[in-house]
C-alpha cells in the first residue's frame, strides 16, 4: 500500500489541512 | 542623528540572516520535492549519475547547512527578543497569540531541522554512496529519506503560516 506522501499533490493538500488545524490550535490556546 | 546600529538593529539583522538561511533551506527542500525527485524517473539511466554524483550532493550541502543556520539564527532572534522560553511553552497561559504562533513555528521548524540532520542526511549518504550500503539497505534508505523530505514539505506550509503571521500581527 502506498503512503499518502508519495503524491506531491496530497502532501500539499495535507499541508494546508494541517495549517487549518494549527490556526484553530493557536486560537484555542491564546 | 538617530543611531543606526542599535540593539534592535542587531535583532533585525539576525532575523534577516534567519530569513536568508530559511530561503536557502526551504528553497532547496522544494527543489528536491518539486523538481529533482519527480524528474528522476524521466531521466535516462545513463544520465542519472549527473544528478546523484554532482547536483544532489551540492544541493544537500547547502540544504543541511541552510537548515543549521536557520535554527541557530532563529534561536538567537527569539532569545534577543525575549520570547524564547514563552514560545517553547507555546505561549500557554500568556494569552498572547503571537507567542503561541511563533512557538508552533519554532517547534515545526525544529522537527524539520531534526529530520534534515538525523533522518534525511544519514539516509542520503547511503543513497549517494558516500557511505557504503547493500543495494537493499540503499533502497530502504532512499525510501526513508524520501518520506522524511515529503514530511518536511508538508510541514513547511503550516510552519511558514506560523512564522509569517507571528511577524506581522493580525490576531
Amino acid at each position: 500500500m502506498g503512503n499518502p506522501l508519495d503524491s506531491l499533490g496530497t502532501t500539499i493538500f495535507l499541508g494546508f489541512v494541517l495549517t487549518v488545524v494549527l490556526v484553530l490550535l493557536i486560537h484555542a490556546i491564546a | 542623528m538617530q543611531e543606526l546600529v542599535t540593539y534592535g538593529w542587531w535583532v533585525f539583522a539576525i532575523r534577516w540572516l534567519h530569513v536568508l538561511s530559511g530561503v536557502m533551506w526551504i528553497g532547496l527542500l522544494w527543489y528536491f520535492n518539486f523538481v529533482q525527485t519527480p524528474s528522476m524517473p524521466k531521466i535516462p539511466e545513463a544520465q542519472r549519475g549527473a544528478v546523484t554524483g554532482f547536483i544532489a550532493p551540492t544541493a544537500l550541502f547547502w540544504f543541511r547547512w541552510g537548515a543549521m543556520s536557520t535554527i541557530i539564527t532563529g534561536l538567537i532572534v527569539a532569545y534577543m527578543s525575549g520570547f524564547l522560553v514563552g514560545a517553547i511553552k507555546l505561549g500557554i497561559g500568556d494569552h498572547d497569540p503571537h507567542t503561541t504562533a511563533i512557538g508552533f513555528g519554532m517547534w515545526l521548524g525544529t522537527i524539520m531541522w531534526f529530520n534534515v540532520w538525523f533522518i534525511i542526511w544519514p539516509n542520503q549518504k547511503k543513497v549517494l554512496g558516500i557511505v557504503a550500503a547493500e543495494p537493499d539497505a540503499r533502497r530502504k534508505a532512499g525510501r526513508i529519506a524520501g518520506l522524511a523530505s515529503r514530511t518536511n514539505t508538508m510541514l513547511s506550509i503550516p510552519m511558514l503560516y506560523a512564522m509569517v503571521s507571528a511577524g506581522r500581527p493580525f490576531y
